[in-house]
């Protein structure tokens, strides 16, 4: 039966935390208390992207997008949207946006963007096979298996230019085709969603709002190279996407999609899901198998390497979920298509996970080549608050910090990495003049030494001292020799360590020191924090003059260090505080200096 | 390693002892039944083992290790490898403060120093009455409403640390939902 008129709530993590599902609920109760139920069709979709404004509810077929949906609001919706065809404006992003015009087209978030692999997040409903079936869901497997031989299918994958979303960026094709010349015998194809880089949530969403993509790419691969099994390794922190992938392969198995013998073509696929149990590093291939294997996730010194012998010995494919994403598409449209998207060196798009002080955070894919400002300008809106950008991070800890200079850089695999910088698998967080770059430093050094594996010696001993030197820094107590010890010590780490982890874990260290100098030795020489941040090297006072003796400070101080009577200016003191900076925060007069 | 003991009884909680410990007992063995001869089957069943139990006690370590014919060393080495495995009760409502680099941007850090002080505990502790235990999160996925907490499966997004004291008594009193998620 055709729907006359669809509502899409959105139904990520961002928007179901929310109140998203009480808003899904009661736009459902609104639709059949108004007698709607034959005519619309409530739908609860993947992400949208624009998490910052969540929950969003799209109408179609007038492509509505509303923001910051209450669920209170589901009545007002149905009843003037549905019933009088009255857009309620309140709900609008820009509010005065005209009536002709109240899409995604008038949202500068969305444009610039580009999207393959988050074609369906947001347009089908998850939980329904046919929804995917009827977006062109599994023809690429059908044509793989009909109409291609596996030489083929690799071919295609090696000429469109598709390199590894999860880190490197090693061509995928050739991956495939290194399991693919092993003896035949047992083979493994493994999707890896361990998704651990703090500040990236793209692969969590692809899952949640297009599982079987993932689902039809894995058998597409195993066809390719000869495997019969497919595990999916995801991280236990993701229920939703957990939830979504077993009703994925379910119904998959139901409609012949997987299974033996896949819709008559005498190839068999069937997938497993293997929870992770929280090691950052078992997002490092050979610990993930190791992981599967129901050990100690452990990396072990490659080669060889997984495609000549993986997961119990035998050749094994690992690939991340934003990588597979794109095989349908690839085999649908043509490698040529895919090879027209992008760079030179780097083909299609990327997702990002667009966070920290950015006006509009949420979910992006953009071509290749697309630069930082773009980014963080045209669709991120910008820095909160208007303060001053100050710097960019990808590829989370393993990444480095891109600072001003090089917003105009057309980000894509080489650029990042001359830059000193990763892709990774894509969060990028921006920073702003409040950040201190010493301290956000020693949050990833924290980060990495507390996940290091401690196999091998450059990353478990070489990461602490990092760590110590960072620590002092931010405590008033670095010195300046410290810094070419961290140097040499990042420089040994890189060479050394055994794994991916451990080789990028100084990363964050040896960019932060080539682009923000002056940031620590502002710590180390003049015992200043210019961000405010590094609480050893802050003193707090009151300026008589502006402090109208409201007593919010007072109140607020947790160490009763400030005092002063009421409409009287009040007094801190300096040797009770503890510099938690509360105060500074809550006053209205800004009477409160930080220096 | 002091927890002596895996029965119901001795765990303090207002479950009835006696009957559920041999409910326990058979639990157990059919986890290890189930995942014994599957490749790889280790992690799994500790997985399903913890949630059965809620921690991983020495005694179901030993006995899942017996039943998978493997060392004790070699299970307790999994166990203490990986995070999601405790070897100890967790309180009722695990706090769970996302550290993720989004949260920390976003004062992530003030809100786990919030619930320190308003639960008096330590990060990887439990409160004397096991109602709440603390923990650190690298990054719940849901970094556009950063800083986010996340209380046993629910999130609660853009918390505030001047906040943090009025959450977890409604927390304690059941009414939390709606309106603390409402923070922003």
């Amino acid at each position: 039966m055709a729907y006359k008129q669809y509502i899409l709530v959105c139904g990520g993590t961002a928007c179901e935390s929310n109140r998203g599902i009480e808003l899904f609920a009661a736009l459902k109760k609104a639709v059949e208390e108004n007698g709607l139920v034959n005519d619309v069709q409530v739908v609860r979709t993947g992400c949208l992207g624009f998490c910052e404004k969540g929950p969003i509810v799209k109408i179609l077929p007038q492509d509505t997008f509303y923001v910051e949906v209450k669920p209170e609001d589901a009545e007002e919706i149905v009843k003037e949207h549905l019933v009088k065809g009255r857009v309620v404006s309140r709900l609008l992003y820009d509010k005065n946006q005209s009536k002709r015009n109240v899409g995604i087209e008038g949202i500068d978030f969305y444009q610039k963007q580009f999207r393959i692999v988050l074609r369906n997040c947001g347009v089908i409903d998850p939980d329904k096979i046919d929804e995917y079936i009827a977006r062109d869901g599994y023809k690429a497997l059908e044509k793989a298996l009909f109409e291609m031989k596996p030489r083929d299918v690799i071919d295609e994958v090696s000429k469109s230019g598709l390199r590894g979303r999860g880190g490197a960026g090693f061509p995928t094709g050739k991956k495939w085709e290194f399991a693919a010349v092993q003896p035949a015998g047992q083979k493994y194809m493994v999707c890896n969603a361990d998704e651990g880089d703090p500040g990236a949530y793209m692969d969590r969403s692809t899952l949640e709002g297009d599982p079987h993509s993932v689902l039809e790419a894995m058998a597409i691969a195993g066809y390719s190279i000869g495997a019969d099994t497919g595990f999916i390794y995801i991280r236990a922190e993701y229920p939703l996407a957990i939830q979504r992938l077993e009703n994925a392969i379910k119904q998959a198995h139901e409609y012949g999609l997987l299974g033996k013998n896949i819709l008559g073509s005498g190839f068999s696929f069937n997938i497993e899901i293997r929870l992770g149990a929280g090691a950052f590093v078992c997002g490092e291939e050979t610990a993930l198998l190791a992981s599967i294997e129901g050990k100690r996730g452990m990396p072990s010194p490659r080669p060889p390497f997984p495609a000549v012998k993986g997961l119990w010995g035998c050749p094994t494919v690992i690939n991340n979920v934003e990588t597979l994403a794109n095989i349908p598409v690839i085999l649908l449209k043509g490698n040529l298509w895919f090879s027209k998207i992008g760079t030179a060196t780097s083909k299609g798009t990327k997702v990002f996970a667009l966070t920290g002080k950015i006006n509009n955070s949420g979910l992006i894919e953009v071509p290749m080549g697309t630069t930082l400002r773009e980014i963080i300008f045209d669709i991120g809106g910008g820095i909160r608050g208007g303060k001053a950008f100050k710097a960019a991070q990808t590829g989370g800890p393993s990444g480095g910090m891109i600072p001003p200079q090089f917003l105009d850089t057309p980000i894509d695999y080489e650029n990042l990495s001359k830059i000193g910088s990763i892709m990774g698998s894509g969060g990028l967080i921006v920073m702003d003049e409040d950040d201190c770059i010493p301290d956000v430093t020693k949050f990833y050094l924290d980060f990495t030494v507390d996940e290091s594996c401690g196999k091998c010696a450059p990353c478990r001993i070489g990461g602490r001292k990092l760590l110590n030197y960072l620590a002092n820094i931010c405590n008033g107590e670095g010195k300046l020799e410290d810094i070419d010890k961290m140097l040499a010590i990042s420089e040994a780490m890189s060479r050394a360590s055994l794994c991916g982890l451990g080789q990028t874990a100084s990363n964050p260290v040896q960019s932060s020191l080539r682009y923000f100098m002056d940031e620590y030795r502002e710590h180390i020489v003049d015992k200043k924090c210019r961000a405010g941040k590094c609480k050893n090297l802050l003193s707090y006072s009151i300026n008589t003059e502006k402090c109208v003796g409201c007593t919010a400070c007072a109140r607020v101080c947790p160490v009763n260090a400030i005092a002063g009577e009421r409409k009287q200016p009040h007094v801190i003191d300096s040797a009770k505080c503890i510099k938690c900076g509360q105060c500074f925060d809550v006053c209205k007069f800004n009477a409160v200096n930080r220096s | 390693m002091t927890d002596s003991s895996a029965t119901a009884a001795a765990c303090g909680c207002q479950c009835d002892g006696a009957s559920s410990e041999t409910e326990l007992a058979a639990g157990l063995d059919s986890i290890i039944g189930e995942y014994r001869d599957k490749p790889g089957g280790l992690i799994p069943a500790l997985q399903t083992a913890q949630a059965l139990f809620g921690y991983l006690p020495e005694e179901v370590i030993r006995k899942i290790a017996d039943g998978f014919g493997k060392p004790v060393s070699e299970v307790a080495g999994v166990v203490t490898f990986y995070s999601f495995f405790t070897l100890h009760p967790r309180g009722k409502f695990v706090v769970r403060v996302c550290l993720g680099t989004a949260c920390y941007v976003r004062g992530g850090k003030e809100v786990l120093d919030a619930f320190k002080k308003k639960l008096e505990i330590d990060v990887g502790e439990t409160t004397p009455d096991r109602m709440f235990s603390l923990e650190v999160g690298r990054c719940f996925g849901a970094c556009g409403m950063a800083p986010v907490v996340m209380v046993n499966d629910d999130v609660y997004q853009r918390v505030k640390p001047a906040l943090v004291g009025e959450l977890v008594n409604k927390i304690l009193s059941g009414t939390a939902a709606a309106e603390v998620k409402e923070m922003a």
